[in-house]
Order: structure tokens, then C-alpha cells, then sequence
């Protein structure tokens, strides 16, 4: 009943062919971001916005990013942290080492960097695949593991191989406050976040479809595999790139590389696999369980525990915290295989019956 | 769209209210970011037991000068992330974080930046950047009583020592077992300043993170035969590179561990096999004869308050160093009040220039019950390390024994190389370091 869209007639191609084609959807779309933008930095507290705002957004960028690629284009990905690792290595090398480099420039440089390492790396995709791919592609995470540590230029020779930047502005402004560095990865992630929205649905992101889920008939139809396959990469990695330079420049501030360490792209693949495959939103919901879930719990618990007269220690707790998550990804990989985002859409395809649910 | 808009703000109000308790007064906050779980929680819970039952005895005792400490731990399992999360959540919290001990490399790293616009110290005892000693640039470090170059060179001195002089190390081969992570190659630089000074030869010897997988480190040691290891390591990496060294058949006293590998949990599971394995202390071995143990003991664990599961970690290496480690910070405050105070609860500038001013003497050490376990330490605003004093222990099948006397790291090597450091972080952040005047305040 709410959410129908009955009645909402397409006079020109432009009105068919928008972003969000469902009035609903565009209103809502945009009070989110208006929300984000200007609720947000009124409502919240320093401690949100540099504990769980700032990683979430990042991260959520980090998981749009590998789910253009495992989840529109069916290459799965065990590389994310070292394309992010790239990212952040690169902006931080053009920020050193170029006086007056601009904060964005450097990382919009450092994300073609990562876009350059990303396709190099793509190539053993045109030959193997599946299983096989993700295990080539961990190729990528330990090259970048190792050459972060091992070659020193990277890091600009300090003695113990850790990276710091100095302060962050924005034209000639400082931008080092929580709410400045919030909005500043929020526009980043709005202005990615929409542009995937809109590729995905263009010739080249049906293409990745296509070939996530018959490469042979996809090839047989005129898609050359190679082109999907590395533009799928290319972008993928960009995106990654940027996520990862923003971790480092807005989140950590002062990193050593395993901050970039397997784990980290092994919990990219689990928010994309979370949050829904090929679903832009599905990264949002992915990045909140994976970043803000555990977060919530652990100050959740101690405080639930105390409602009951109990006084739990912070060792049970992060315990308990581990054994609630682990159940938690169990029971919603079991309730829906298809990630979060298919409850979503299921949600919204029930408002839409409601209340003559057939 | 609504529903998930009404969560969200019931989820952000949560949040800042869980993050708002009330403040009550005359009690100085004292966060603890601890590692009681995750892959170091061997190491991570003695440490933060040390810490916590040092400040529950202070509290006992009558607190700072009537100021009671309010201790509250956070879970960071030895995670950059987690970490950082616990700073921001504990760091404004009643009445705001005077002190952090980050206890993680990764964490130094990422508050350092961070710790400098909050007004909050980073006491790091024994960890985290070499060159952060050099307090005209790091002006919220404090590497208290040693950092990673003292503990190499007076490696490099016992050596020289067990030789008959340094200068007998002329032509010795030493491999260097390094963690390949900041951590690790901290060491490095100290040692090849002292190989080009002695002329002995390094072999680095890399050893990838978390360290179980050493076979290839010690074929190549089976087959170089150096005439000493040092070994940097952490973790499960140690206590392998024991066995390792067992199954070469490599003389284990002729190992010398860095002082994340000279604890209990480290040679305990080699057991009689590591005897004869010597590491650097941070000022204290094992001591369970010293009065803070013997106090703590006494006031907590006789009355059940203690916070170790077991009495017989009480006075172990890395309870000791987290009871050290407190008491420092303590020690910064209490200076703090005797300029701008007694019995109020101090900010963080001011502890800042309690712990910049800080002077422990000899007496006051045996006051507080660190008599022998830890050497008289002053600092200024140049020198936020304190302390250039270590001593070897040796582990002898069942514990730690300190093995040595105390030996002097060389400060004509070591402050150049602080300096220096310091000065080429200081023009990559662009720093201005304090001056004389800016000293004083």
C-alpha cells in the first residue's frame, strides 16, 4: 500500500531510465542522505562519529567496492585488503613526496594506483576461475603484504616501517575534526555509492552480470571476457583503493601494514557475502554488521548483564561477543542465503502486497 | 525507510547514552585498554592484571593524595581497530582520560596521532616508537624507563661482555630472528649501527607473522652457525623459535631475547629445554620478593580483590611490568598535584607535566615497594624516556633470573639515533619541535 508504484506513469526515456525509477525510492534515498548529512553531524557524539561512523562509511566503501566485483561480476576475491593497502600506500607516497599534493588528488591517485595493481593482478582471471580465482588472487594479498614491509621506498625509509600522515586539509582548510572527517568520507561514499548504482545497470555492469552467471553463454552473445572481466577489476580495485586510503588518512591516521592484513579482506568478503551479493545496498548492510555489530554488543552486554543485578567482566564479555556474532552470522546465512539485502528486498515486496498479501 | 531512520536514532541515542555515565567526584579516570583475549592473551593478561591490581592498591593505600582512581577496562584483543575504538570510547568519558597505555605497537602508532589533539599522554612502557623518547617532538610520548635501542645495544654490551670486551666482537657473526613488523625492525638500526662501530656481521632473519612457521629461519642458522641469536620476537613466535633452536641444536644460551620475549609465557612451554635463555629485562625479571608484590599479596589477594585468577602470577615479568606500568603514570600524576594541586583531580595537560617532570629517586622507589625492580628514572622536556638502564635475566628451566648487573645503553650512539629519527618525523608531519620556553610550561 505504501510502497506501490502504481500510478506512476514514465513520460520520457530520462523519467524511465533515472537511478531510482520508484518515486518512493527517491524520496526516501534522498531523506537518508539528507539525514546523513545534515541529522547526523547535529545528533551525534565525538565517540560515534570517530569509533563507528567513520569505519562504517569507510568500510561500507570497502565492501561496495569487492561487491562490484564478487557480487555483480561472480570473480571472488580474497585480495581486498591489498588493494586497499595500495590505495593507502599510494596517497600516502603522493602526499609525501609531492609538496602541495591536494588531499583528494592524492587519493584519487592512489585509487589508480590500486586500479593498475587491481587489473595486473585480474589477469589470472581470464584463465581461472571460481575456487581457483580466490585462491590466485590471495597472490595479490601477499605480495602486498610483503612488499609493504620489505621495500623500504614505500614507506619513505622509516626505521620501523609504519606510516603517518600529517595533518589533513582540504583547500587550505583543517579538516582534522571528527565531523569534518565524516563528511568528507560521507560525500566520498555518496558520490561512489551513486556512480556504482548507475554502472551496474549500464551496458558494461549487465556485462559483468552476464558473465557472473554464464561465462561461455555470455562470450557466445558477443561480451569479450577479457574486457568484463579486467573493467570489473579495474573498478573494483579503484574503489577499494579510495576506501583504503581513506582507512589510513581518516580512520588510523598512523598505520603499519598489518593494518592491511588478511583478515581485514577475508571480513570485506564476509560483509559482502553478509550483506547480499550484487547488492549495492547489501554493502551497507554487510559493512554495519561486520563494523558496528560487535561494537554494539560488547557495550551492549556489560550493560544488559547490569540490568539484571549481574557485573560481567570485560573478558566474558568479548567472549560472549564472539559466540552472539558467530551465532548471528549462522542464523542469517541459514534465514537467507542471499545476504541482507534479500530480506530487505523481501520486506519491501511485502509493504508493496500489504494488506492484501497474496 | 522510517522504522530503519527511528532505529538508527534509538541506536545513536543508545550509544551516547551508554557513553555518558555519570561523574563523580575527586576520582581520576584511568582507562585500561587491555588484550585479555585474541592471539597475545597469553601475554595480554598478566599484563593487564599487573596494571589493574597496581591501581587497586593504590586505591587501597588511600589513593593520590586522597584522589581515588576509577579504573575501567576495554577489550582491544590486540587490535589496531578495536583499539582505537576503545580510546574514543573511554576518552571523554568521566571527566576525560588523563593517561593511555595503548600496549600495542599498531595502537602506539595510530594514537600518537590521535593522543596530541585530545591532551591525553601515551605512556608506553618498554614499546612503540624508539625515537618518541625525544620529547621535543613527541610531546604527548612517553617510552618510559627504555625503548627497543636501549634493550638492543645493552644485548650487544652482554655480549661483548661474555666475549672479554666489545672489541673482541670484531669478526662474530650475530643473527638477528626479527617479527617482520614495525615491532620487529625496530631493532635493526641499533644493530647495524653497532655491527659498523664493532665489525661483526648481521644476518636479518625476517620471521613472518604470527611466527609458528620458523623451519626455513633455522636452516639457514643450522647452516650459517652465528655465533649468537638475538631474538625479537613476540607471542607464539618465541616459544617456537625455542623449540626450533632445541631441534637445531643451537646453544640456547646463546640466544638473547628482546623483553617481548623474556617473560614467563614465552620459555614456559619449552620448559627444560630453554634453560640457559637469556633476554633483556625492562628493569624487572621475576621478583616475587619485591614489597609491591609482597603488598599486593596482602591487600588484595588476601581479601579476595585481587584481580589475577591465580596468586602465583602476582610478581611474574609481565605483571610486574603492567603493575610498572601504572605506577608510573601514577607517579605522573602525583607530581602533577604537587604543582598544580594536592588531592584535586588532574587534566591532562597537567598530567602531561607531571609525567615530563617526573623524578623518581631512589628513595621514593622504595617507598612505593619497586625497590630493586625498578632504577631511579627522571625525566625532562628533552628526555621522555628517563631511563638508558637494563639487565640481562636468564631463564633456568622453571623461571626467570635477573643474571647480570645493571648496564647502561650507550647514550653517545643511542641519543644521536633519537635524534635524529625524531627530527626526520618531526619534518614529515611538520612539526616544530618545543623549544626552551615552551619547555617549561
Amino acid at each position: 500500500m505504501f510502497y506501490r508504484e502504481n500510478g506512476q506513469f514514465k513520460t520520457s526515456y530520462q523519467a524511465d531510465q533515472q537511478i531510482f525509477p520508484i518515486t518512493q525510492d527517491r524520496i526516501a534515498v534522498f531523506a537518508i542522505i539528507a539525514f546523513a548529512f545534515i541529522g547526523v553531524p547535529l545528533l551525534a557524539s565525538e565517540y560515534l562519529f570517530n569509533a563507528i561512523l567513520i569505519p562504517f562509511l569507510v568500510m561500507a566503501l570497502a565492501a561496495l567496492g569487492l561487491n562490484l566485483l564478487s557480487g555483480y561480476c561472480g570473480q571472488i576475491s580474497l585480495g581486498g585488503a591489498a588493494f586497499m593497502a595500495v590505495g593507502a600506500y599510494g596517497a600516502y607516497n603522493f602526499i609525501m613526496r609531492v609538496p602541495g599534493m591536494p588531499l583528494p588528488l592524492a587519493l584519487l591517485l592512489g585509487g589508480v594506483c590500486a586500479t593498475v595493481f587491481g587489473v595486473l593482478f585480474g589477469l589470472p582471471s581470464l584463465r581461472v576461475r571460481g575456487l581457483y580465482l580466490a585462491v590466485a588472487t590471495l597472490a595479490a594479498q601477499f605480495f602486498a603484504d610483503w612488499a609493504f614491509l620489505r621495500i623500504k621506498w614505500f614507506t619513505l625509509d622509516n626505521a620501523s616501517g609504519s606510516a603517518a600522515v600529517p595533518g589533513l586539509t582540504l583547500l587550505g582548510m583543517n579538516i582534522q575534526g571528527d565531523v569534518s572527517r565524516y563528511l568528507f568520507c560521507l560525500t566520498v561514499l555518496t558520490v561512489l555509492a551513486l556512480l556504482s548504482k548507475n554502472l551496474v545497470r549500464s551496458a558494461i555492469g549487465r556485462e559483468w552480470m552476464a558473465m557472473r552467471d554464464m561465462d561461455v553463454a555470455a562470450a557466445v552473445i558477443g561480451i569479450r571476457p577479457m574486457y568484463a572481466k579486467l573493467s570489473a577489476f579495474a573498478v573494483s580495485s579503484f574503489v577499494l583503493g579510495i576506501a583504503g586510503g581513506l582507512w589510513a588518512f581518516f580512520y588510523l591516521g598512523a598505520w603499519e601494514p598489518a593494518a592491511f592484513s588478511l583478515d581485514l579482506s577475508l571480513k570485506l568478503l564476509f560483509m559482502v557475502i553478509i550483506g547480499g551479493l550484487g547488492s549495492i545496498m547489501g554493502s551497507f548492510f554487510g559493512a554495519a554488521f561486520i563494523v558496528v555489530l560487535p561494537i554494539a554488543l560488547n557495550q551492549f552486554l556489560p550493560w544488559v548483564a547490569s540490568l539484571f543485578g549481574f557485573m560481567i567482566t570485560t573478558t566474558a564479555a568479548s567472549h560472549a561477543e564472539l559466540m552472539i556474532f558467530g551465532v548471528l552470522i549462522c542464523w542469517f546465512l541459514i534465514v537467507e542465503p542471499h545476504g541482507l539485502a534479500k530480506l530487505w528486498s523481501t520486506g519491501k515486496q511485502k509493504m508493496r502486497v500489504w494488506p492484501f498479501p497474496h | 525507510m522510517k522504522q530503519w531512520k527511528i532505529a538508527a536514532v534509538a541506536a545513536a541515542t543508545l550509544f551516547t547514552a551508554l557513553g555518558a555515565t555519570s561523574v563523580s567526584a575527586a576520582e581520576q579516570y584511568m582507562p585500561v585498554l587491555s588484550y585479555r583475549t585474541g592471539p597475545y592473551a597469553p601475554n595480554g593478561v598478566p599484563i593487564a592484571d599487573g596494571i589493574v591490581d597496581y591501581m587497586k592498591l593504590v586505591n587501597e593505600r588511600g589513593g593520590i593524595n586522597g584522589v581515588k582512581l576509577l579504573i575501567e577496562e576495554c577489550e582491544t584483543a590486540y587490535d589496531t581497530a578495536r583499539s582505537v575504538e576503545c580510546y574514543e570510547r573511554t576518552k571523554a568519558k568521566n571527566g576525560g582520560a588523563v593517561a593511555i597505555q595503548p600496549w600495542s605497537t599498531g595502537a602506539t602508532f595510530a594514537l600518537t596521532e590521535k593522543a596530541p589533539l585530545d591532551k591525553i599522554s601515551l605512556v608506553t612502557l618498554g614499546y612503540g616508537r624508539s625515537e618518541s623518547a625525544d620529547g621535543s617532538v613527541f610531546k604527548w610520548n612517553f617510552p618510559l624507563a627504555g625503548n627497543y635501542w636501549v634493550g638492543a645495544d645493552v644485548i650487544i654490551q652482554a655480549i661483548g661482555k661474555r666475549e672479554g670486551g666489545l672489541e673482541k666482537l670484531k669478526g662474530k657473526k650475530i643473527a638477528l630472528i626479527y617479527h617482520d613488523s614495525p615491532y620487529g625492525k625496530e631493532s635493526i638500526p641499533m644493530v647495524q649501527e653497532r655491527a659498523k662501530q664493532l665489525g661483526f656481521s648481521v644476518m636479518e632473519l625476517p620471521v613472518a607473522h604470527p611466527g609458528v612457521e620458523q623451519k626455513a629461519t633455522w636452516l639457514q642458522i643450522r647452516k650459517e652457525r652465528p655465533d649468537y641469536v638475538i631474538m625479537w620476537g613476540f607471542g607464539v613466535m618465541n616459544s617456537t623459535a625455542l623449540k626450533e633452536a632445541q631441534a637445531t641444536g643451537y646453544p640456547r644460551d646463546k640466544m638473547y631475547g628482546s623483553w617481548w620475549a623474556g617473560a614467563e609465557p614465552d620459555a614456559r612451554d619449552a620448559g627444560e629445554s630453554a634453560k640457559g635463555y637469556n633476554a633483556v629485562a625492562l628493569q624487572n625479571s621475576t621478583d616475587k620478593n619485591a614489597a609491591v608484590v609482597k603488598e599486593a599479596l596482602e591487600k588484595l589477594y588476601a581479601k579476595g580483590k585481587g584481580t589475577a585468577s591465580s596468586k602465583d602470577e602476582v610478581g611474574e615479568v609481565l605483571w610486574l611490568r603492567g603493575a610498572m606500568s601504572s605506577m608510573v603514570v601514577v607517579e605522573g600524576i602525583r607530581r602533577a598535584q604537587e604543582r598544580f594541586g594536592k588531592g584535586k583531580v588532574m587534566n591532562g595537560e597537567q598530567v602531561r607535566w607531571g609525567l615530563e617532570n617526573l623524578n623518581l629517586t631512589a628513595e621514593r622507589i622504595k617507598e612505593i615497594g619497586f625497590d630493586n625492580v625498578i632504577r631511579p628514572l627522571a625525566t625532562n622536556c628533552q628526555d621522555h624516556m628517563g631511563s638508558y638502564w637494563a639487565r640481562i635475566e636468564t631463564w633456568d628451566g622453571k623461571q626467570w633470573k635477573i643474571s647480570s648487573d645493571w648496564m647502561q645503553g650507550d647514550e653517545q650512539i643511542i641519543k644521536p639515533m633519537i635524534k635524529a629519527a625524531a627530527a626526520k618525523y618531526a619534518q614529515q608531519q611538520k612539526i616544530t619541535p618545543r623549544t626552551g620556553a615552551d619547555c617549561d610550561s
